[in-house]
């Protein structure tokens, strides 16, 4: 079966700090495909590369097999890319249906629309409140809020939905249950398990090994800027996970060469 | 069993203090939050209690339609520049520019018109075109270069103000000259009058264009897509704004704008002279910091420096009829500029 998305000997540096290091990566159809590794590993870094926030030194990324180039966030959404960032990449001044549909707007039909390019808001509130609630984030009660008025938690639902909402081919989630409780987490498990079913491949870069072991088909070790293996969940235990990931012990492929 | 009902009456004791707490908390909270969902609100204020105010001191003198278009005159040209100011700044930037734009723009559909002979209206299309290719170049040199707003923008008014004295050779037109053969220069002196108001061209433009403008920030992408980019850049860079694109937009639109500014200036004083304008940066910058929008970027309504414009206007008017110093109003307006930033430091602490 073909990757529909890879990436071959990803090189990023930043001054004297490598935070790619010939780095290979690659995402099947349909699967849930975890991304663990330290702090400073450069697990973001290699999801920015992929989705076009960051030009790496060299390396090649492919997409349906086909070569891509990103050269900014909007390339890689309009090829069906989507991403919640570690950060969020929200704008706090604005409400929770602005930034949903940032860089998407919506605008009205006919002459208002095409002429006096108003948004059509309505649509856009509508929208943004049907997925909140489908995330079960309906805690929410104004749509219009702005961003830096919600708790950093409904900040990441936020952000989750609409990555879900817009994400037709890929989508990347880093660390999106940072910041959220018992409840949330489970919420945005459930809707990770969703998109899967809808035939949707996820990234899901986290470091809580019980959601990764939960939910993931495969797991990418990420160590020192490179791809250290590809486990299988089923064949090992989340403390083998954390020893390859610190190094602590040997990598599956590593052990064999050496044997 | 007594260790119990301690625990308990602790417990009561601290979710009464918890209860009072919150309620002082949702009084003040209530404001904070309807001042951040309306950020004109604080401006608005003011300029109606300083009205009230003039009112009753002045009686007719100041409430009358002739005097409150008076200060809608005073205001335009000023009022104007800070709208271009207004965008610059909702991107975290700023606009030092924006007077010797005006003044370079003016000197050239006077010049255009009078030295090469051009018609009027190509003369004017010309200034329109030089102001908004200054204001591209800004654009460019902060967006592509990644140039400090403060330090491109310093330069950029030395360069234009200096090409303005250089190219006129300091050389005023006279108010006359241009009545008599380029009648269209003066065009934003024109003026309508409805009772005893009295509305310039320019007065109106200015008014049409705070809405145009308040139009395009609130119901547009572009609009939201300027305040995104003042807000938080590398956020905006990574939800799908194009971030440099929008930026050189609204600098070449204010750079547009000033020149507009350019043109009503000359119809304010009648004349196109190279030393005019001197300090329509530092008031522009006033009008809006006064209007309640952020320096930070990202936070604030055009409307907000409408009415900030309209406050310095009132208070100079003001003051003037009731025969204080004119220093009185320098004084007053920096007290009101401190106040509006503190008041926005408070807006801001709405998420805390
Ligand atoms: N913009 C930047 N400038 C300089 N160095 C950077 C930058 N971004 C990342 N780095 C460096 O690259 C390395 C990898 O960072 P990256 O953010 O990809 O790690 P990570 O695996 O996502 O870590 P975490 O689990 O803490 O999120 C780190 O050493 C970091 O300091
Ligand atoms: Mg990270």
């Amino acid at each position: 079966m073909q990757p529909i998305l890879s990436a071959s000997n990803l090189c990023k540096r930043y001054g004297r700090v490598t935070a790619l290091d010939n780095c290979d990566f690659e995402l099947m159809p349909g699967e849930i495909l975890a991304v663990i590794g330290d702090n400073g590993a450069g697990k973001s870094s290699l999801i920015k590369a992929l989705s076009g926030a960051i030009k790496v030194d060299s390396g090649d990324i492919f997409l349906d097999g086909k070569k891509v180039n990103f050269s900014s966030p909007i390339d890689a959404r309009n090829a069906g890319v989507e991403t919640v960032y570690q950060t969020l990449a929200m704008s706090p001044a604005l409400s929770i249906a602005d930034n949903m549909f940032m860089g998407r707007e919506l605008r009205k039909s006919g002459f208002m629309g095409k002429v006096l390019r108003q948004l059509d808001r309505p649509a856009m509130e509508r929208i943004a409140r049907q997925k909140l609630s489908d995330l079960g984030l309906m805690t929410i009660q104004n749509i219009n809020q702005a961003v830096e008025t919600l708790s950093g938690g409904q900040r990441q639902g936020v952000a989750v939905a609409r990555a879900a909402a817009f994400g037709s081919k890929v989508i990347i989630l880093d660390e999106p249950t940072a910041a959220l409780g018992v409840k949330e987490s489970r919420r945005v498990l459930d809707l990770i398990l969703d998109v899967r079913a809808r035939g949707i491949p996820i990234i899901l870069i986290s470091h809580n090994m019980p959601h990764v072991f939960e939910v993931a088909d495969r797991i990418h070790v990420h160590r020192l800027g490179q791809r250290l293996c590809v486990i299988d969940p089923k064949d090992y235990t989340m403390s083998d996970a954390v020893a390859f990931m610190t190094g602590a012990k040997a990598a599956p492929g590593t052990t064999a060469s050496a044997a | 069993m007594s260790n119990q009902s301690e625990a308990d009456g602790g417990l009561v004791a601290r979710v009464e203090s918890i209860a009072s707490f919150e309620h002082q908390h949702t009084m003040l909270s209530r404001i904070q939050h309807a001042l951040h969902s309306n950020p004109a609100l604080v401006p608005l204020i003011v300029l109606v209690l300083s009205v009230a105010v003039f009112g009753a001191l002045l009686g007719t003198k100041f409430f009358s339609s002739f005097a409150l278009t008076l200060i809608l005159q005073q205001v335009a040209i000023v009022g104007i520049v800070g709208a271009a100011q207004s965008l610059v700044i909702l991107t975290a930037g700023i606009d030092l520019s924006v007077g010797a734009i005006m003044v370079l723009s003016s000197v050239i559909m006077g010049q255009f018109t009078f030295r090469l002979g051009l018609p009027p209206a190509v003369a004017v299309a010309c200034g329109l075109a030089v102001g908004t290719f200054i204001g591209f170049v800004n654009g460019w040199l902060v967006a592509r270069i990644k140039l400090p707003p403060f330090i491109v923008t310093l330069g950029m008014w030395q360069i234009a103000l200096a090409s303005n004295f250089l190219y006129s050779g300091n050389e005023t037109i006279r108010a006359q000259d241009i009545e008599a053969s380029a009648p269209l220069l003066q065009f934003f002196g024109q003026s309508i009058s409805v009772g005893g108001a009295v509305f310039t061209y320019g007065v109106i433009f200015f008014i049409l264009l705070v809405l145009v403008l308040a139009y395009i920030l609130r119901h547009t992408a572009w609009g939201r897509h300027v305040y995104a980019v003042g807000d938080d850049p590398e956020a905006a860079e990574l939800s799908g704004v194009n971030t440099k694109r929008i930026l050189m937009s609204v600098y070449a639109l204010s750079g547009l704008i000033c020149a507009f500014a350019g043109w009503a200036l000359i119809g304010r004083i009648g004349s196109v002279s190279p030393t005019s304008g001197q300090f329509s940066n530092i008031e522009s910058i006033t009008a809006v910091v006064i209007g309640g929008i952020s320096l930070f970027g990202g936070r604030g309504s055009i409307l907000g420096m409408f009415f900030g414009a309209l406050i310095v206007g009132v208070f100079s008017l003001g003051l003037r009829l009731l025969g204080a110093d004119a220093q009185w109003t320098y004084l007053l307006i920096g007290v009101l500029i401190i106040g509006a930033v503190a008041v926005d430091q408070w807006i801001r602490k709405v998420s805390a």
